[in-house]
């Protein structure tokens, strides 16, 4: 019985590879040191000055659609998901406040600061899946102590909205809210009751699309600016009087205005769009603007801090960019690239054992797994890129590392959907001073026509690269010295052209030892000696045109393994060179382990895609897994694992010294992850939790120092008793320098105990005494507070002991949560007295 | 922020030649001084003394220059005839030369008239040489004979009859004084040795042999004749170790190079070819008119030339010192110490340093593609000086704006001077930028169709093009012939080894998709000659 329990819950399917950071428009906090944004299920908290990932808010079970600070209290935020929840956290600690049911999938959020209490949420009213109808509705936060509270009071403020959040805005402090349709601009005004709508001609004279794209309010003026398809700006005025309302016209964007902001006081306008070029009108100022051209990838959102310092910009290639007021780039957060435009394999860098793959335009980009984060793009083309819809860019399609990481090469295409094909191949070496690749070797004629793929051989002397491409050929490249120039530069150059009866090729491959190389053509594979450049033998195996083919590894090398396009797995022996077995399966990817002989084949049968892990020498699968996902596989990697895991249980093996990601057609990077790791994960997370964002004040100076001493003093009197001190007492200090400000205890508690703690106790016994304090005082300042917090003292009481907190983290945390809540709402209920 | 990415100029294979170390040396010469003589230059030779002044055989006369005089510093014309084959002798005091009339003439280098006279020849003589003892001379004669003469007494030692033809060419031995080779027309190059009175060796060249010579180490033995390079290594007997065929008409000349020993050839064709250690030529030095003498100084310093026109042709070698007097009277500007002022500042502790950015540089074509002004930065890219010296900087733009997919708006808008310098652009058979200029061609037509008739020069400017296109298409069929003549030849020298058949046509394969009509060009020389 237990060993289906572990057997079921060893192989997690886990996406992996941080989703999309540019979805929604990033937030700044009003003190500008951390920048919120929504990705995937989780709210992430970034550092503006250091764009480290400090935290991630985690509690959503859907994509989180919205976020937006509360009001009322600028430590919080609100974040709205498709699961129907709004939830309140508070971001600095992490912690989540308050759960607000609201039913329906959520997609976008507003709130204002005349209107407390009241949310304003894209609401999706699925009756009909087809035409999916947006509203726009306000909801009514009930005041409940409760940590969930269904949100029931909805008013639907207009039922026919843009899908597009970027069409709604607030104007002038929230007297009234904008928001635009195909070509309709509707204003509703909250004092009135009442909505204005303004339409627009579908096209004027020139055939300009007016269709609104996006929306801004003036925060003080009775101004809206409009962002509209053909990149026009129209700056709306006078539209309190449905008959008398004007509008100017800028146009600069070449293309649809994707985003509008204002500054916070309105003296700039800063819009953004596929250009990638930020530009900063001046308000009033009719024309003059200024420019921060090449930033990246199209500007989706831009987002402006409170004070107005910074500025942020989301970039449709994942990418966060931070920019000072100045327009000066500060700071750069890069997702990872996914999109359509992944056309390489996945692949390891021997070197760095970062995941490489195309991303940006032209770019080869290396992320790295392990610490989910984006490491250096490599810019290949070299190219100016030029933002312009529909043209024709040279894109990085094929790229693959020699075994050691120290050559690269890649192809660069351009002209796919035209006749005329331009594509080079470029060799790449690796640089050990500049710790990255340089440009060897570009060769602009490799092939008459397009590459399909290519390979390094495997040994580790000499390197080779094998290009195979639809003319026919393959063909070997060499590096070496031209005898002649004698030049110490290495080049590359072509060794060997091979074809096979004018056949296309389909694939290559070079054995584990690259003392042969196979490469496929239609139905037949051919076997060539890379020394002699003889050819050995052929293998066929009709019916269907070979798709993959791979050599065994180690002890199963004397196998080639090769799928065609008619559901036939091969495999042969190539000392008999005949076939060993075949079994009929449609396999998509076929993907060999570096470290072992498993082979991992991706199967896609009946609208699902199944996994299978063998050895080349027997055809009985050492484990699979149906219905990984819904779409086919077409890029997996084996990815060597830092320290192999010591799972003994033989299912898990195959994953010890490796670790498999695949990325599916809906370009989800997915991988299996075992028990052990997962607690591992969540382990180092807790612990990235701490120091980052506690802010460096004098007063934490002073403790800070002081707790070192005392750990000290610790260390020289018990060093036994040292380990489990330790943490403890550095713990107690970080509870009161974790909680904000306002839920702390009064100065003069604070002062009288921190005094106390200062003296150096004669016993030279050492935080006991501190820490019964310290527990005194809260008890004391507990019961002031509120009745209930009896069992909340209790678990104070326990909290004494080390062990305890130690083991049970989640304990002391749901306490801490417990405490924070609790404070939180009689400082709210302050609030909510005070305001008329 | 990234910067902007200037455009990416094509690094492109250099046709022609490859640059090596000693193309760099042979290059190193300045721009030669010629040197008007009366008639054909038949012979130069450089005396071995410093300053090394060299005599210069042309018509009747002989005349001695100085290394850097323009003007013979000391001539001998007392000839009654052409004079043939001035030599110096190995301290550079005497001169031996022969002439039409059969008499050969001993001359001291400060006199004016013969100190000898050696009568015996019946017919001209071509060559004549002192031995390296310094006290004999031996002569080539046009009467089939050869003989040595002693210098004291002015009586003919010996005489070698035991070549059939004219004698033109010989070279003594440096290290054995009773040594030494002639070549005839006889075909044959023998070498002779005064101990035994007769031949020991006898090579055949095949041809009819102009010039013989032996290097320094005297192992091995270059004789010229025909379109034949041929060298001969002495101590395997006389066997041949090279043929070179590099020259399209007679070679006429040789001479051994000091540095390095590398092989020099003059011929007819009006080249001179130097040749590597491995006999593969390394550098061409190109003539006016047809190659008859050659001569190069020790440690290269100058190398004449004599050509069939009269004409001297002096190369002087380039060094270090006037390159630096050349480029220090160019520079003008700031001083040196403008750029340097403030680079030696220490900061202290607890300065702030502010970096300073680094200003990208771009050229004019980049700044104006950075504003977007296509138009603008294909003129740029077509001035006269970019397009004719740097065509690869031209097609690096039209390839830019194409990409951007601007190309056609760049070259819309027109008048007749703008577009007549993209029609003017005449690298569109450079099988490296056909591609792009071809597509630029087509663009061209497309757009202005309607209005070439205009205006004359460009209709004619077209009409030229045309005809060009129709000879390049021509030119392209006959050479796919050829292809498919070689590659029938190819399959039936080796029927049955399979793989060397790949090999062969894989190297075929590699001609077809490099170098389009370049290497076609180039199969098309190899299968006509």
């Amino acid at each position: 019985m237990l060993y289906i329990y572990i057997y079921i819950y060893i192989y997690n399917i886990v996406r992996c590879g941080g989703s999309k950071v540019n979805l929604r428009p990033p937030i700044i906090s009003t003190d500008s040191r951390f920048l919120l944004c929504a990705s995937g299920d989780l709210v992430k908290v970034y550092s503006t000055r250091t764009e480290e990932w400090l935290h991630s808010l985690q509690g959503h079970t859907n994509q989180v659609t919205g976020i937006a600070l509360n009001p009322a209290n600028h430590l919080q935020v609100y974040s709205c998901s498709v699961d129907g929840t709004v939830k309140l956290w508070d971001f600095i600690d992490g912690i989540l406040i308050k759960t607000f049911i609201i039913g329906y999938p959520l997609f976008a959020i507003y709130v204002s600061e005349k209107h407390e209490g009241v949310l304003f949420l894209h609401v999706s009213m699925a009756t009909d899946s087809k035409n999916e109808c947006f509203q726009l509705v306000a909801v009514h936060l009930p005041k409940s102590a409760e940590q969930e509270v269904e949100a029931k009071e909805m008013s639907v403020v207009s039922s026919h909205i843009s899908s597009n959040p970027s069409c709604t805005a607030f104007g002038r402090g929230g007297e009234y809210i904008a928001f635009a349709r195909h070509l309709q601009l509707n204003v509703y005004f909250f004092r009135k009751q009442k909505t204005c709508s303004f339409s627009l001609k579908a096209t004027d004279k020139k055939g300009a699309k007016n269709a609104f794209t996006c929306i801004a309010c003036h925060p003080t003026d009775d101004c809206i600016a409009t962002g509209h398809e053909d990149g026009k700006i129209r700056l709306w005025r006078n539209f309190i009087h449905k008959k008398e309302y004007t509008y100017s016209t800028q146009h600069w964007h070449h293309n649809a205005v994707n985003t509008l902001c204002f500054t916070p006081e309105g003296t700039h306008l800063l819009s953004g769009g596929i250009e990638s070029v930020l530009v900063q009108w001046q308000y009033g100022a009719g024309n003059r603007k200024e420019f921060l051209p090449r930033l990246g990838g199209s500007i989706l959102h831009i987002s402006v801090s409170s004070d107005g310092q910074l500025f942020c910009t989301s970039h449709s290639d994942n990418k966060i960019t931070v920019i000072e007021s100045s327009f000066k780039v500060c700071g750069v957060i890069q997702g990872l690239v996914k999109g359509d435009g992944v056309l390489t394999d996945l692949m390891i860098d021997p070197r760095s054992k970062a995941l490489v793959l195309n991303g940006k335009p032209g770019h080869l980009q290396f992320y790295s797994l392990l610490r989910d984060k984006h490491l250096y793009n490599l810019d290949i083309v070299q190219q100016e890129y030029i933002y312009e819809a529909g043209l024709d860019q040279f894109e990085v399609v094929k790229a693959a590392f020699d075994i050691k990481g120290s050559w690269l090469a890649t192809v660069e295409e351009r002209g796919q959907k035209s006749s005329d094909l331009e594509f080079f191949l470029k060799l790449w070496a690796f640089d050990e001073r500049t710790q990255s690749f340089v440009l060897n070797t570009t060769i602009t004629a490799a092939h008459t026509d397009r590459i399909i793929s290519m390979c390094f051989s495997s040994s580790k002397e000499t390197t080779m690269l094998v290009t195979i491409a639809e003319d026919g050929q393959f063909k070997a490249w060499c590096q070496g010295a031209d005898a002649d120039t004698q030049q110490d530069q290495n080049f590359w150059s072509c060794d060997f052209v091979g074809s096979y009866h004018n056949l296309k090729p389909t694939n290559c491959s070079f054995s584990a030892d690259s003392s042969l190389l196979a490469v496929s053509f239609q139905e037949v594979i051919t076997i060539w000696s890379p020394e002699t450049w003889e050819m050995l033998t052929t293998l066929c195996q009709p019916p269907g045109v070979i798709r993959d083919l791979c050599f065994g590894r180690l002890s199963c090398s004397k196998y080639l393994l090769g799928t065609t396009t008619r559901n036939l797995l091969c495999c042969w022996n190539l000392l008999t060179c005949a076939l060993e077995w075949s079994s009929s399966v449609e396999v998509s990817k076929l993907q060999p382990d570096p470290l072992s002989e498993n082979v991992a084949a991706f199967s896609y049968q009946s609208k699902h895609t199944d996994v299978f892990v063998f050895k080349p020498s027997e055809p009985r699968p050492l484990f699979t897994n149906k219905n990984v996902c819904s779409e086919k596989v077409h890029r997996a990697v084996f990815v060597p694992r830092e320290e192999p895991l010591n799972n003994c249980d033989e299912s898990s093996q195959w994953l010890n010294r490796s670790q498999l990601y695949f990325l599916t057609q809906n370009m989800d990077l997915l991988t299996f992850s075992t028990a052990t790791e997962e607690d591992r994960i969540l382990s180092s997370s807790k612990q990235l939790v701490i120091d980052d964002s506690v802010a460096v004040t004098p007063f934490y100076l002073l403790l800070g120092k002081h707790g070192q001493q005392q750990q000290k003093l610790n260390t020289q009197s018990h060093p036994a008793a040292d380990k489990p001190q330790q943490p403890q007492g550095s713990v107690t200090i970080k509870e009161l320098l974790h909680t904000p400000a306002h839920v702390l205890p009064a100065a003069s508690v604070l002062c009288s105990m921190f005094v106390n703690s200062l003296l150096i106790s004669n016993t030279g016994v050492q935080q006991d005494p501190l820490r019964e304090e310290m527990d005194s005082e809260k008890e004391e300042e507990d019961s002031e507070e509120e009745m209930e917090a009896c069992d909340s003292q209790q678990e104070l009481r326990v909290q004494g002991s080390v062990d305890e907190v130690t083991l049970k983290l989640s304990k002391a945390q749901e306490r801490e949560l417990k405490r924070v809540r609790k404070t939180d709402f009689s400082w709210m209920a302050g609030l909510i007295d005070s305001k008329p | 922020m990234a910067s902007f990415k200037p455009t990416k100029v094509q690094f492109l294979p250099k046709l022609g030649e490859k640059v090596t170390e000693e193309t760099l040396y042979w290059k190193n010469y300045k721009s030669p001084v010629q040197i008007k003589e009366f008639g054909a230059i038949t012979k130069i030779d450089f005396s071995p003394l410093p300053p090394h002044n060299y005599a210069v055989t042309a018509s009747t006369r002989i005349h001695i220059y100085g290394p850097h005089s323009q003007e013979p510093i000391r001539s001998f014309t007392r000839f009654r005839d052409t004079a043939y084959g001035g030599r110096f002798r190995g301290d550079g005091k005497l001169l031996v030369a022969g002439s039409e009339e059969g008499l050969i003439r001993l001359f001291d280098i400060s006199g004016r008239v013969a100190l000898r006279q050696f009568k015996g020849h019946s017919k001209a003589v071509h060559m004549t040489s002192f031995l390296s003892d310094g006290f004999r001379v031996v002569s080539g004669s046009d009467d089939l004979s050869c003989r040595v003469w002693d210098v004291p007494s002015a009586v003919e030692l010996s005489s070698l009859t035991q070549h059939t033809d004219y004698i033109r060419a010989l070279a003594p031995s440096k290290l054995n004084p009773d040594l030494f080779v002639t070549g005839s027309y006889d075909h044959t190059v023998k070498v002779f040795d005064m101990r035994s009175g007769s031949s020991v060796m006898t090579m055949q060249h095949g041809h009819p042999v102009e010039c013989v010579l032996l290097y320094p180490s005297e192992v091995l033995l270059v004789s010229t004749g025909g379109r034949y390079v041929k060298v001969w290594d002495l101590l395997k007997g006389g066997q041949e170790l090279v043929s070179l065929k590099n020259h399209h008409k007679t070679v006429t000349c040789a001479c051994v190079s000091s540095v390095g020993n590398k092989l020099l050839t003059g011929s007819l064709d009006r080249h001179v070819k130097v040749y590597n250690s491995s006999y593969k030529v390394a550098h061409n030095f190109d003539c006016d008119a047809s190659i008859l003498s050659m001569a190069i100084a020790p440690d290269d310093e100058a190398l004449a030339v004599g050509m069939t026109n009269g004409v001297l042709s002096v190369r002087h070698r380039r060094h270090q010192k006037d390159k630096e007097t050349l480029t220090s009277r160019r520079r003008r500007g700031p001083s040196y110490q403008v750029f340097v002022k403030g680079k030696n500042f220490a900061p202290r502790q607890d300065d702030f340093l502010v970096s300073k950015p680094v200003k990208q540089y771009l050229r004019k074509y980049d700044k104006q593609l950075k504003s977007f002004e296509v138009s603008k930065a294909l003129d740029t890219a077509l001035q006269t000086w970019t397009r004719t010296s740097k065509p690869d900087v031209t097609v690096a733009v039209i390839i830019e704006l194409n990409r951007r997919g601007t190309l056609k708006n760049a070259l819309a808008g027109r008048n007749e001077e703008r577009c007549f310098c993209v029609l003017f652009f005449r690298h569109i058979f450079d099988p490296r930028f056909s591609r792009p200029l071809l597509m630029v061609g087509d663009i061209v037509l497309d757009l202005y169709q309607q209005v070439f008739h205009e205006s004359p020069v460009v209709e004619r400017l077209l009409q030229r093009l045309m005809e060009v296109l129709g000879r390049e298409a021509e030119l392209q069929q006959e050479l796919l012939q050829v292809l498919g003549i070689l590659d029938t030849l190819f399959t039936s020298l080796t029927p049955r080894k399979e793989v060397a058949c790949v090999k062969t046509l894989q190297s075929i394969s590699v001609l077809k998709t490099t170098d389009l009509s370049q290497e076609k060009r180039k199969i098309y020389h190899i299968y006509f000659e």
